[in-house]
């Protein structure tokens, strides 16, 4: 099976980054488009010889409190959803309750539930309740996806620390409290970047709960801005895809500072 | 493995209530789930058998209907059409994220320089905001300006370019090709885990049989791999079926219904006719279609565990 990096490999590394250029090549095309000067039409080359930047002059101007918002709403709607899931998966890990299966089972079953669902029979409820148009109403809904993930991933790993460990701490005279606190959190601690990544992720892509839970410009996440400035922009396509590299800025770098975790989170979301 | 301590035993005596305190840790985060989970598909049924409109907002009217309102969707004579097309793009996106997400998968395997940095750059796809993808292919899909036409026509194969957003067949294929592209990551990621777990020496024991490649991919990676198949397929129906924000941006369910599944149909219903109660019967559908995929999941999941 191994074989040394000889031609072989060289060749295979060749074909390798071969087809990664094609897969990736959507995502360089949008850098390139986002770097031309203002049009309509294809214009601009297949490289950016001459970088023009008036696309982001412009993506800033009209999008750059999108971009705020979403901030401010991926953001909450991490620590919403680790907030909520780290004791969870902690309890379901560690205490012998009844029902916990159930529960797990609960916990897989919500992936079945369509987001336009939860948006149908949400609106209503927000309208009555004032949460439409409103970063909490977001963070709520967005903590949708982000919740049963982060528990999953959580409770995978909290399964894992051992019981030595908890009970020493305990014999030492710490409250459960206490012990999730000050023993669990710290050991759990690149589980819980994994989750707060995604989450993150989740949350600042969300278009579906942006496009249904907002009916004015006031909270506006950038996905949803991207999408108004399709039908209203088709004459500024650079500035169009100048917002569309700003939305997609977050994942690529995740991607880069945090790819350990990524990599470990992308097995982990389907087998956990 | 752990064994369950015994209460004579135990360094710390279960007081009374303590159970209760265990159970404040889930309280949050089940109440979360019953709010946002638990009552959407509750509020969702009852909703179907209501006749819930703008004015509801208003008069907070919502008059019993019975069945109406799925009367009304199954006959309507845009339904057979949203069904085809939601199978068309459900089975289309699966098949064809796994198929290129298999040889992906097989082809990381040879360990090569720069293999695992390809690998994971391979992710990037699968992370993009799914309105950022889609705008960027309705971009290069234009039948006009787009790139992917003026490449056809450079290399000869079409002289007036394929319509691929304005034709109604191309238009359907555009959006599987676009949701294959954001589907193969994640088939990747998980069928070479899948493939990782397969034990070398078999491979090895088959060379010295005499096994060529293909043959040892037949006899021990086909079927060893099975089980992680299943779970990648029902999963990847699972997450396609309620697909939404692509189809939306790329064609917006056009041109002429062309691309409209069950679930722009439900948001259609809802949030551009504003008619809540058949939007949510439509919901239901869905709902139905995703928990026999889950059922189909759980069954898969339990094969892969006791391989």
């Amino acid at each position: 099976m191994k074989r040394s990096p000889g031609r072989g490999g060289l060749l295979s590394a060749l074909v390798g980054t071969v087809v990664l250029a094609l897969m990736l090549f959507p995502v360089y095309w949008m850098v390139n488009a986002s770097l031309q000067p203002a049009g309509n039409t294809l214009g601009g080359g297949w490289f950016p010889l001459h970088p023009d930047f008036s696309g982001y002059a412009t993506a800033l101007r009209d999008q750059g409190h999108n971009l705020v918002t979403s901030l401010v709403v991926a953001l909450g709607s991490a620590a919403l959803s680790l907030a909520l899931a780290a004791p969870a998966a902690h309890a379901l890990a560690r205490f012998r309750l009844r029902g916990t299966n159930v529960v797990l089972l609960g916990i897989l079953t919500t992936q079945t539930v369509p987001s336009i669902v939860v948006a149908n029979a949400l609106y209503g409820a927000y309208n009555d309740l004032g949460l439409l148009n409103s970063h909490l109403g977001l963070v709520l809904a967005d903590s949708t996806a982000g919740v049963p993930f982060a528990i999953v991933i959580l409770h995978s790993f909290m399964r894992g620390i051992p019981e030595e460990i908890i009970e020493a701490a305990r014999v030492d005279g710490a409250g459960r409290l206490r012990v999730f606190r000050s023993v669990v959190l710290p050991l759990s601690r690149n589980a819980l970047i994994t989750a707060g990544v995604f989450t993150f992720l989740f949350a600042w892509s969300d278009f579906l709960f942006a496009l249904t839970l907002t009916t004015t410009d006031t909270v506006r996440p950038i996905t949803l801005g991207v999408y108004r400035y399709l039908g209203a922009h088709t004459n500024q396509w650079n500035a169009v895809m100048a917002t569309t590299v700003l939305a997609s800025l977050p994942a690529a770098v995740l991607l880069v500072v945090a790819q350990r975790h990524v990599t470990s989170a992308a097995t982990g979301a389907a087998v956990k | 493995m752990r064994s369950r301590p015994r209460p004579a035993t135990d360094p710390v005596p279960v007081r009374h209530g303590e159970r209760w305190a265990r159970w404040l840790f889930i309280a949050p985060a089940a109440a979360y789930l019953l709010l946002f989970f638990g009552y959407p598909v509750v509020e969702n049924v009852v909703m179907s058998f209501q006749r819930y409109t703008v004015t509801t907002f208003y008069t907070g009217d919502a008059p019993f209907v019975g069945l109406r309102n799925y009367a009304a969707i199954l006959s309507s004579s845009r339904f057979p059409r949203t069904l085809l097309t939601t199978a068309v793009f459900t089975v289309g996106s699966v098949l064809g994220q796994f198929a290129v997400g298999l040889a992906l998968a097989l082809f990381f395997r040879r360990r090569f320089p720069l293999g695992g940095v390809l690998r994971s750059l391979l992710l990037l796809p699968w992370l993009l905001p799914l309105v950022a993808s889609g705008t960027t292919w309705k971009w290069m899909l234009d039948p006009d300006t787009g790139v992917v036409n003026a490449v056809l026509r450079g290399l000869h194969l079409s002289s007036s370019g394929v319509p691929w957003l304005t034709g109604t067949s191309q238009a359907l294929l555009s959006v599987v090709l676009v949701n294959v592209w954001v589907g193969v990551p994640f088939n990747t990621a998980i069928l070479y885990g899948g493939l990782q777990d397969i034990p070398p020496h078999l491979y090895e024991a088959a060379k010295l049989d005499g096994a060529g490649s293909l043959a040892s991919f037949r006899h021990i990676t086909w079927p060893l791999l099975r089980p992680v198949v299943s779970v990648v397929l029902v999963l990847g129906a699972v997450y396609t079926v309620k697909v939404l924000d692509i189809i939306l941006v790329v064609t917006g369910g056009g041109p002429a219904d062309a691309t409209g599944t069950i679930a722009t149909q439900s948001y259609e219903l809802s949030f551009r006719q504003f008619d809540f109660g058949r939007g949510a019967a439509m919901g239901n559908l869905l709902i139905v279609l995703s928990l026999v995929f889950a059922v189909l999941y759980l069954r898969a999941d339990r094969r892969a565990r006791t391989v």
